[in-house]
């Protein structure tokens, strides 16, 4: 079987999977956030808060309690690094410094992961297991919850009560990611990743002399790292390092995590709109766009364009043995296309359009299918402006499922769309224009500038991978890309929830001969059309500088 | 005023419990509960995978790469391979550490350098004529066409434990000469250690460095 063949195998196999998984758990999520019902193990949990889950909450109660709870965990995970030279099952290792212990707290916090340090000689267990590991399960909770939120405002009438944050995040977190973390788990570790919470770990070598390794609870961090799409590796080297992704299988096992649940909200969300067809809708959109990247990327990597790689005989810098090519191509566009992050192979050693795609991948906003909950939220805000498109070209108001799409719902949805680029290409713009963040690139000319260009657009859009060619432990970068990491993350929460507020107080507009049918394959196909159009304007520029320019170039 | 302070601090507490809660479920019974039960059912993978050879002694990780040379020289700035045994891929992106250096800790990581870059075109280059030089024999030639792409480049971890069957096979007469084995003893020996697609269609067929080498080890003592 030709390499080709076996990669397209993988993405059919990987399709298949999904599928299966959807209706039983896009179900499943429904009624976890449409249920009256309290599991015991929750009750507890809602009194330790001191909360009452049962409480409706408006629109700007529901973002001060995500605001509220992010704000600590950044503040909780920044003084555990602080004092990580203090805290006993640290082995030994030194606190983290200021500059860089924000850089990583606003990134678990803010789902972004972007990591300015390598895992396994600066992180001991406690400060992994116990603080960054719970953000992933929490920062992952927190997207679905505000997701879910805006869902209710399509769904509820007449009122601005858009659900309780305590119980949405509780419950996401207890009877959705924590159930399929711990099957996940162990499926890792009998593929071989390791599970344990041994210190440095001195083992013999063939030749003589020996290896130090450090042990850790690195499968139960790999599985909610991708399930929950946030991508910090344990180890510098990410899912690429053995001990975190042993063998094909489980390489496949991760992509599927990190696709399930951003693909199966769409199921969540048409269940509690009370039409599935409209889920299929926006699952149509993010499938198009995902396949095709997925296609695009290995047609490249398998062509090996650029000089090196022509002389090495194929584009195998970066990459691991084990999974080729073809596993590498479909895992680094899931991973960009999604807000996780992770990496099997190095982005930086791609070939330039495959790099360009990773970058563009990132660019569209991460909707396709994009991160927990924030992919859901991003591409239901691409179909309102879809709509609007679709309204003003035959001189109708725009409505969306059987609510009006008017002047405040357009500027919430014009403000969300336009955060990101503006961080993105702000703090590129000043990076490039100052003296010393140049010095941090490990290669000159575009793929210099592309470095630079990911890295802003990989921590505005809360994706976390890198160029990471870009020595990143910089004053300015820790400080910068923390701020675009908060900013990216948050600014667009309250947007999402303003929306959400508006939506839900408005009053049912029937259907008529004359409504867009945002059921239909027509409709995915606009949708598709204006998440390119609206991010191909807004980044070509950039784009053209960097990626076209090397592609072009080989 | 005074009202929405203690409202602020109320919901800035009931954050703070949230997290502790959450982080006693999430960072502390979760990881304790998923590695008691790794270490009952999988208590090798969930420790690294260990490897003896033939007399007992612990050589490494399955899943860990590791060089294969011979003792650094005076004058040398880096070791030179071992020829008798099978060669790993490259890892110039590999590292130790830098911080917490009271431990000597493998620090993984690739290069990542583009594809134009100069000097990851270099080291391809040397790498290759390295691989025809050190794998010609006398009666045996490598063509650089030859050399597959994984012999010439660096891996994402640094760590790869494995090499392609075809490097592997280009490997057999130089070690057949160094170690005064048959060619076709040694070509059956890469045979029986490579390792398929898993299911037939994941990934990509390889061979396991360290295992091979553990395997010729022990033919070349028996011959």
């Amino acid at each position: 079987m030709s390499p080709e063949l076996a990669g397209v195998l993988q993405l059919l196999a990987l399709i298949a999977a999904l599928a299966l998984a959807h209706r039983p758990l896009g179900d499943h999520m429904a009624r976890v956030y449409s249920s009256d019902r309290h599991l015991r193990v929750e009750k507890w949990i809602y009194r330790a808060i001191g909360a009452n889950p049962s409480a409706e909450m408006r629109w700007p109660a529901y973002l001060r309690g995500v605001l509220a709870f992010s704000g600590v965990g950044v503040l909780f995970l920044y003084l555990l690094q602080r004092s990580q030279g203090m805290l006993p099952g640290s082995l030994g290792f030194a606190s983290i410094d200021p500059d860089q212990a924000f850089n990583t707290a606003a990134s678990f916090v803010a789902n972004t992961n972007w990591q300015s340090y390598s895992g396994e000689q600066a992180m001991g267990h406690v400060v992994q297991t116990g603080g960054l590991a719970v953000q992933n399960f929490v920062s992952a909770a927190v997207g679905m919850a505000v997701a879910v939120a805006l869902v209710r405002g399509f769904a509820r009438t007449r009122t601005g009560e858009l659900g309780n944050f305590w119980a949405d995040l509780v419950r996401g977190v207890v009877r959705i990611l924590v159930p399929i973390a711990v099957l996940g788990a162990l499926v890792l570790v009998a593929c071989g990743a390791i599970q344990n919470f041994a210190g440095i770990h001195e083992v013999g070598q063939f030749v003589g002399g020996s290896q130090q390794w450090n042990g850790g609870a690195v499968a139960s961090q790999e599985v909610i790292k991708e399930l929950g799409t946030n991508g910090g590796g344990y180890f510098n080297a990410n899912s690429a390092h053995p001990f975190e992704n042993p063998n094909p299988f489980s390489n496949l096992f991760e992509v599927f995590l990190i696709l399930l649940i951003p693909f199966t909200l769409t199921r969540t969300f048409g269940k509690m709109v009370g039409s599935v067809r409209q889920g299929y809708a926006i699952l149509g959109t993010m499938a198009v766009i995902w396949i095709a990247f997925t296609a695009l990327m290995l047609w490249t990597e398998f062509a090996g364009r650029g000089p090196a790689f022509e002389a090495a005989g194929g584009a195998m810098e970066g990459k691991e043995t084990r999974f080729g090519i073809g596993a590498s191509a479909i895992f680094s566009v899931a991973t960009t296309l999604t807000s996780t992050g992770a990496v099997n192979s190095f982005h930086s050693s791609n070939t330039g359009f495959g790099g360009g795609l990773n970058l563009l991948g990132m660019q569209l906003g991460e909707i396709a299918p994009g991160g927990v909950g924030s992919g859901l939220y991003g591409m239901l805000i691409m179909a309102i402006v879809a709509v609007f498109i679709a309204g003003l070209m035959v001189g109708r108001t725009p409505e969306y499922l059987g609510k009006k799409i008017g002047t405040r719902e357009i500027k919430f949805a014009a403000c969300y769309i336009l955060i990101t680029p503006a961080l993105v290409l702000g703090f590129t713009a000043a990076a490039m224009a100052l003296d010393t963040p140049a010095d941090s690139m490990t290669n000159s000319g575009a793929h210099g500038f592309s470095e630079i260009l990911y890295a802003y657009t990989s921590g505005a859009n809360n994706n976390g991978s890198a160029f990471a060619g870009l020595n990143a432990d910089t004053q300015w970068f820790n400080s910068t890309i923390g701020i675009a990491m908060l900013l990216g993350r948050f600014l667009p929460m309250v947007f999402v929830l303003a929306l959400a507020g508006s939506l839900a107080e408005q009053r049912p507009i029937p259907a008529t001969a004359g409504t867009l049918r945002t059921e239909k394959p027509l409709f995915t196909g606009l949708v598709v059309g204006t998440v390119l159009i609206v991010t191909g304007l807004t980044y070509f520029p950039a784009l053209a500088l960097g990626p076209l320019a090397e592609g072009l170039a080989a | 005023m005074n009202n929405s302070a203690v409202n602020t601090a109320r919901l800035i507490g009931a954050g703070l419990r949230a997290l502790i809660v959450l982080t006693v479920l999430c960072g502390v019974l979760y990881p304790l509960a998923v590695t008691g039960v790794a270490q009952a059912l999988f208590p090798d993978r969930a420790n690294g995978s260990e490897i003896k050879d033939s007399t007992g002694r612990v050589v490494g990780s399955e899943l860990i790469g590791q060089r294969y040379d011979l003792p650094l020289r005076k004058g040398e700035e880096t070791p030179a391979p071992d020829l008798r045994w099978f060669q790993p891929r490259p890892s110039n992106g590999l590292g130790e550490n830098s911080v917490n250096t009271q431990y000597k800790l493998i620090l993984s990581g690739a290069t990542n350098r583009a594809g134009d870059n100069s000097e990851l075109l270099q080291w391809v280059k040397d790498a290759k004529a390295a691989v025809v030089r050190d794998n010609s024999t006398a009666d045996f030639t490598v063509k650089p066409s030859d050399v597959p792409a994984d012999a010439v480049t660096s891996s994402g971890s640094g760590l790869d434990p494995h090499i392609s069957p075809r490097y592997a096979d280009l490997q057999a007469h130089r070690i057949a000469e160094r170690n005064h084995l048959d060619v076709q003893r040694v070509r059956e020996l890469v045979d029986q250690h490579t390792e398929g697609r898993s299911l037939g269609f994941m990934g990509e067929p390889r061979v396991n460095v360290l295992q091979l080498n553990i395997a010729l080890k022990e033919l070349t003592a028996r011959s």
